[in-house]
């Protein structure tokens, strides 16, 4: 297999891309907005598994990130855990609560789905809201900042290098996965659940445990959101954050890893030019999502690797 | 010696019985046929064996063991595959990937090899990706062998969906009506593709409308009619019943 390869070309050039960026970026808020980028951009990646990949809805996603945030800042900020070891416990242990949440749900299909995963994720919301003694309610609390062994990130450029060299490592297992029996099998029940249990496909195991990856991988996302900000409140797992995690998805398009990462970067790039409109924001998402649904169904990347192809003969 | 085992069969939907008392045996080695009118409870009973479905009452055992409403993939490891009558096929797929679905019990899908990319499973995947282009070849796919699925005409599909289900290295085939829809000539190709899949050996049961494939490739035909069992036996002797002629063939059907 060539360095030219689809996989590795791909790679390469998601690789550059992180490299050249900091070039362009001006001043320190170019440099947050391009962190908050990454981390929902690793995010995305592992929601457009189970949506893009395995055809099933999450609307509740939002609190897996939520809860990897909270646990992050609760075990250092109240009982001084090393951050590392804070955030690998939250993501167990959110692992642990997608895997017993997620038999039950994952037997409901389409819109019944939609509703186990939104109800999921308001109960989640709303714990974090209520249990003020521990969270600090709907105030939201400070985080430490993030250390390894004495170590500790500080300045942009560290932190964009943190996020970007993740990214690069979630992509490069998504891409892994996808190219894999498991991937094959992760589609074959997006194609047809019946065809792939006859052809031995354990159709429920595959979704509890594209269910349980992409939480898990929401929630070390929230980790590192929660260190970076230094300061989260209960929105992080809110339903609104769902909605924009799969907009995010759905936009760049499903089933293409590098779709999440464009959808992830234009939808949080877009709020901070048309802060003006801020109290229209929800309605923007909403209209690009229907736009999305009506015009180019498959979203923009596979839409424009469709035109390419289509021009290249 | 027999395959497979059904005894005292019975499925109720609601007030509706759609299979009754229902008991038969398939032997290794042979094309057996099931036939009957619409509604007759063919389908029901294709759902039974391969677990969609789970019998109300009675058992199924295939190589002697129990079945009985055993979920479709542990089937699928016991050696049974299965055709659809409205195709099953994944769309969001190319035609080699849709047989390669088939091959999943014979590949490395253990979860931290395939997310690390160990070069065993790649190069199993290799392996199997040129089976598959081989048993696309065989049902007469060559041409397909990169086209994604949602391109294919219709026969192609039907044809997709019986490698696909021979790619599960099945003891018995289940096809469930592999002819309809198809045109006289595609239909032909279709009865000599079931008899090179016999020919090898391999235990096919078939549910079928169309009569002279039926006639034609079938060793022993079991007729349904309302869920029941009407007639079981060799072509001829199926052919000389009345009481088939009058719930199914028809006067015009004996010549067929």
């Amino acid at each position: 297999m060539g360095l030219w390869h689809p996989r590795t070309g791909g790679l390469l050039v998601l690789a550059a891309v992180i490299a050249i960026l900091p070039a362009f970026l001006a001043n320190a808020f170019y440099y947050d907005v391009i962190i908050l980028v990454g981390i929902n951009a690793i995010v995305c990646v592992g929601l457009n598994l189970l949506i893009g990949y395995a055809g099933q809805i999450s609307l509740g996603h939002a609190a897996f990130f939520g809860l990897g945030a909270y646990f992050s800042a609760v075990l250092t900020g109240t009982y001084d855990w090393p951050p590392l070891a804070a955030m690998l416990s939250g993501a167990v242990a959110v692992g642990a609560l997608s895997f017993a949440v997620a038999r039950p749900i994952l037997k409901l299909r389409g819109h019944y789905l939609a509703m186990g995963t939104l109800g999921l994720g308001i109960i989640i919301s709303i714990a974090l809201n209520r249990e003020a003694w521990i969270t600090g309610g709907p105030d939201g609390m400070a985080v430490p900042s993030f250390s390894v062994l004495g170590w500790e990130p500080s300045g942009d450029l560290t932190w964009y290098g943190i996020v970007g060299g993740l990214l690069l490592i979630s992509v490069w297992l998504a891409l892994n996965l996808v190219d894999s029996p498991v991937g094959r099998a992760l589609r074959s029940v997006h194609g047809s659940e019946v065809a792939a249990s006859v052809a031995g496909v354990d159709v429920i195991s595959y979704k509890v445990l594209i269910f349980v990856v992409s939480a898990v991988l929401a929630s070390l996302a929230g980790s590192l959101f929660a260190h970076f900000a230094g300061f989260i409140t209960p929105d992080e797992a809110g339903f609104i954050h769902s909605i924009e995690l799969v907009t995010m998805v759905v936009l760049g398009g499903m089933a293409s890893t590098y779709g999440a990462i464009v959808g992830a970067a234009i939808l949080t790039i877009l709020p901070q030019l048309l802060t003006v409109f801020h109290d229209f924001e929800m309605l923007v998402f909403g209209g690009i999502l229907m736009g999305t649904m009506i015009f180019m169904r498959k979203g923009l990347v596979p839409s424009l690797a469709a035109l390419v192809t289509r021009w290249r003969r | 010696m027999t395959l497979l085992r059904a005894e005292g069969l019975h499925k109720v939907f609601g007030a509706v019985a759609a299979i009754q008392d229902l008991s038969f045996t398939v032997s290794p080695g042979t094309v057996h046929s099931i036939i009957g009118p619409n509604g007759a409870g063919k389908t029901t009973l294709f759902n039974l064996i391969t677990g969609l479905y789970q019998p109300t009452e009675g058992r199924i055992y295939f190589e002697d063991n129990d079945i009985t409403a055993q979920p479709p993939h542990v089937l699928a490891r016991h050696g049974l595959s299965r055709t659809f009558q409205n195709l099953q096929i994944f769309l969001n797929m190319t035609a080699l990937d849709n047989v390669m679905v088939g091959y999943h019990l014979q590949c490395d899908s253990r979860f931290l090899p395939s997310l690390l990319r160990f070069p065993s499973v790649t190069r199993r995947d290799a392996e199997y990706r040129e089976r598959a282009a081989e048993l696309m070849a065989f049902v007469g796919l060559k041409d397909y062998v990169k086209a994604d699925a949602s391109a294919m005409p219709y026969g192609a599909l039907k044809r997709l969906e019986i490698a696909r289900a021979l790619a599960v290295q099945p003891k018995m085939l289940l096809l469930d009506e592999p002819a309809a829809g198809l045109n006289p000539a595609e239909t032909l190709a279709i009865d000599a593709l079931i008899q090179k899949v016999a020919d090898r050996g391999l235990t096919v049961v078939l549910v079928e409308h169309d009569m002279r494939l039926v006639w034609a490739v079938s060793n022993r035909i079991l007729v349904l009619n309302y869920g029941r069992k009407l007639a079981e036996g060799t072509g001829p002797e199926v052919r000389a019943n009345p009481e088939v002629v009058a719930a199914y063939l028809g006067e015009g059907g004996r010549d067929l």
